[in-house]
């Protein structure tokens, strides 16, 4: 057993005997998660009873409840749930020290419980309730949504889309692949067509009309007159030079030499500061990734913080 | 000796940057170090609004995140809420992402039911807030909200028909809202609400997004966007100005999510500065260390 193998094997006892510890030696325990059976029709509270004679009560719900609750009881579901958490983060965080089996199998959960979330997620929102309800509205509520209007009509135009769906699969048909191109076009034709006027509008009109700014501004001063308001004039100022200069860097019809050089050089300098502010906003965003699985392992699972 | 240790400096092994990075995080967390921010112009701008707006004005919560960007979204999302609820406004909360209707849900459990459930005066499901569930269909999906909210989606997330709900009577698309609030984390989020229902209808809204995201939205504020909330920070920020505006109970930190997870954004900010420094430094003696043995 080398040196690094026993450092491990020791730091694993240590934190399996650590949990051990937490979970049989004290009153906290580790995710232990509690609850309490609440009548759904009433929303009273059902306290936990033995007697076969109680009254049943159609519809239960479980909330979290705090441990010294005297109405709650223990979820096991929910500990286990924690417990599956806590271990597949600190598979995750294993990676940090190198690529091992625990971080794969994770990975590979990861990848199953999403994909598996999206195909019944979208089997249910899209082929249930925006295909099957529009073509069949009986079928739907008989089979799947019993909530669907009564006076809900078939509209036949969704055959459309179905069979241009359906279509897609034909890709793997050689013989017919040439079919699957069909509904590919239409979406490629449409989405194209939609996002071109909408991106004129929102992303190139309206963002000319916000650069064309003001470069000395002045504001009303608390005599009723005006004064210079400085702070506002560089803002301004900076914008209009910043887009230009970007907009100089990217033109090529002119060669980048003199002042056309120098002005896109400033450029790449506004394209680097915001290349940077990109950077560091994305550094945050892990962090507060980060931070909220610690407070995840050290509060909900370890017990370690009350928040 | 100053040599050796530039030299253990340069063989530094990275995992004890990641040690040091966890350690720099976790610290805070176990001593509850939470940190307040001075709110900026776009998130007080949001906040304003919803102030401004009278009582019982629609408004169109889009959650448009999952759980990978909960921990910048989230507490954002249950600020937003906690707000509007307060200020009794309507609330209408939708999303264009599969894995963003247990956001939906998570917030209005913890904050429609577990603050304002009760009282007085209790939020409603179907007259006071409505959960329309997950649109399909991305950004088009919007497009089609702007034109006819019950084409895009004839039944809440519950499966009731929409015209059965009170909360529903007169709204017809979102045009019919006073203002949209998007907590957006990516494709499709804030950029679509903007390009596909708010500029083209003319409907104020306001995003609360991830760091990364922001860059793009920048350019939308202030004349497309009318607040822009970014990342923990402005989530903290606008936990600061409700905690300020309403004490009780908003001062309070198990009500602030996002305060507690400034402390450890401080100090790992600290560290990396730190690092950075250390790192160019390391860089220079090295490059002087040649000029001196070629």
């Amino acid at each position: 057993m080398n040196r690094e193998t026993r450092f491990w094997t020791v730091m694993f006892l240590c934190g399996s005997l650590f949990l051990a510890y937490q979970s049989f030696g004290t009153n906290r325990g580790v995710g232990q998660q509690f609850v309490v059976r609440v009548d759904a029709t009433t929303g009273k509270i059902i306290p936990p009873t033995t007697d076969a004679a109680a009254p049943a009560v159609k519809t239960v719900i479980y909330e979290p409840a705090a441990k010294d609750d005297p109405e709650a009881i223990w979820s096991f579901s929910r500990t286990a749930g924690i417990w599956i958490a806590a271990l597949l983060t600190l598979c995750i965080f294993s990676y940090l020290y190198r690529d091992n089996v625990c971080y794969k199998l994770a990975e590979s959960i990861i990848v199953g419980v999403s994909a598996g979330y999206w195909i019944v997620t979208n089997y249910w929102e899209v082929l249930i309730a925006k295909v099957l309800v529009k073509l069949a509205p009986d079928v739907a509520r008989y089979a799947f949504l019993p909530d669907t209007p009564a006076d809900a009509k078939a509209d036949y135009l969704y055959v459309v889309p179905v069979v241009l769906g359906c279509m897609v699969f034909c890709r793997l048909i050689p013989k017919i692949s040439w079919m699957g191109r069909w509904p590919l076009a239409f979406v490629v034709g449409t989405t194209a067509g939609l996002k071109l006027i909408l991106f004129l509008n929102a992303d190139f009109v309206r963002q000319v009309r916000s650069t064309v700014l003001p470069l000395v501004v002045f504001s009303a001063s608390a005599s009723g007159g005006s004064e210079l308001d400085l702070i506002q004039s560089i803002k301004n100022i900076v914008i209009v030079i910043s887009v230009l200069s970007c907009l100089t860097y990217f033109y090529f019809s002119v060669e980048h030499k003199g002042l056309v050089g120098r002005i896109s050089r400033l450029g790449i300098w506004v394209l680097m500061i915001s290349f940077g502010a990109s950077f560091a906003l994305t550094v945050m965003g892990r962090i507060t990734l980060l931070t909220m699985r610690l407070q995840f392992l050290f509060d909900d699972w370890l017990g370690f913080v009350r928040i | 000796m100053t040599s050796r240790l530039l030299d253990k400096l340069n063989m530094l092994d990275r995992r004890w940057i990641f040690l040091a990075m966890a350690m720099a995080v976790l610290a805070p967390i176990l001593l509850q170090i939470g940190s307040d921010e001075t709110p900026s112009p776009p998130t007080i701008k949001l906040f304003d609004e919803i102030e401004r707006l009278p009582e019982g004005s629609r408004i169109l919560m889009a959650m448009d995140f999952d759980p990978t960007s909960a921990a910048e979204l989230y507490p954002m999302a249950l600020a937003f809420t906690r707000h509007c609820g307060v200020r009794r406004h309507k609330l209408f909360f939708v999303t264009i992402w599969p894995t963003g209707k247990p956001m939906i849900e998570s917030t209005i459990k913890g904050v429609i039911q577990a603050d304002f459930g009760s009282g007085d005066r209790p939020y409603v499901y179907g007259v006071d807030y409505v959960n329309l569930g997950y649109l399909a269909g991305d950004a088009v999906a919007i497009s089609q909200m702007s034109s006819d909210i019950r084409k895009a989606r004839p039944q809440d997330a519950r499966g009731t028909n929409l015209d059965q709900l009170p909360i529903m009577t007169g709204v017809t698309s979102v045009k019919d809202m006073a203002l949209i609030v998007n907590a957006s984390a990516g494709f499709p989020g804030g950029k679509e609400w903007v390009q596909y229902a708010a500029t083209p209808q003319n409907i104020p809204i306001a995003v609360g997004c991830t760091g990364v995201q922001s860059t793009q939205l920048f350019p939308y504020y202030p004349d497309q966007l009318l607040g822009l909330v970014t990342g923990i920070r402005g989530a903290i920020e606008y936990e600061t100005m409700l905690a300020a505006k309403y004490p009780n109970p908003y001062a309070d930190r198990s009500k602030r999510p996002a305060f507690l997870r400034g402390g450890a954004q401080r100090w790992a900010h600290r560290l990396m500065i730190g690092l950075i420094v250390l790192g160019n430094g390391i860089h220079l003696a090295n490059r002087y260390r040649r000029t001196l043995h070629p």
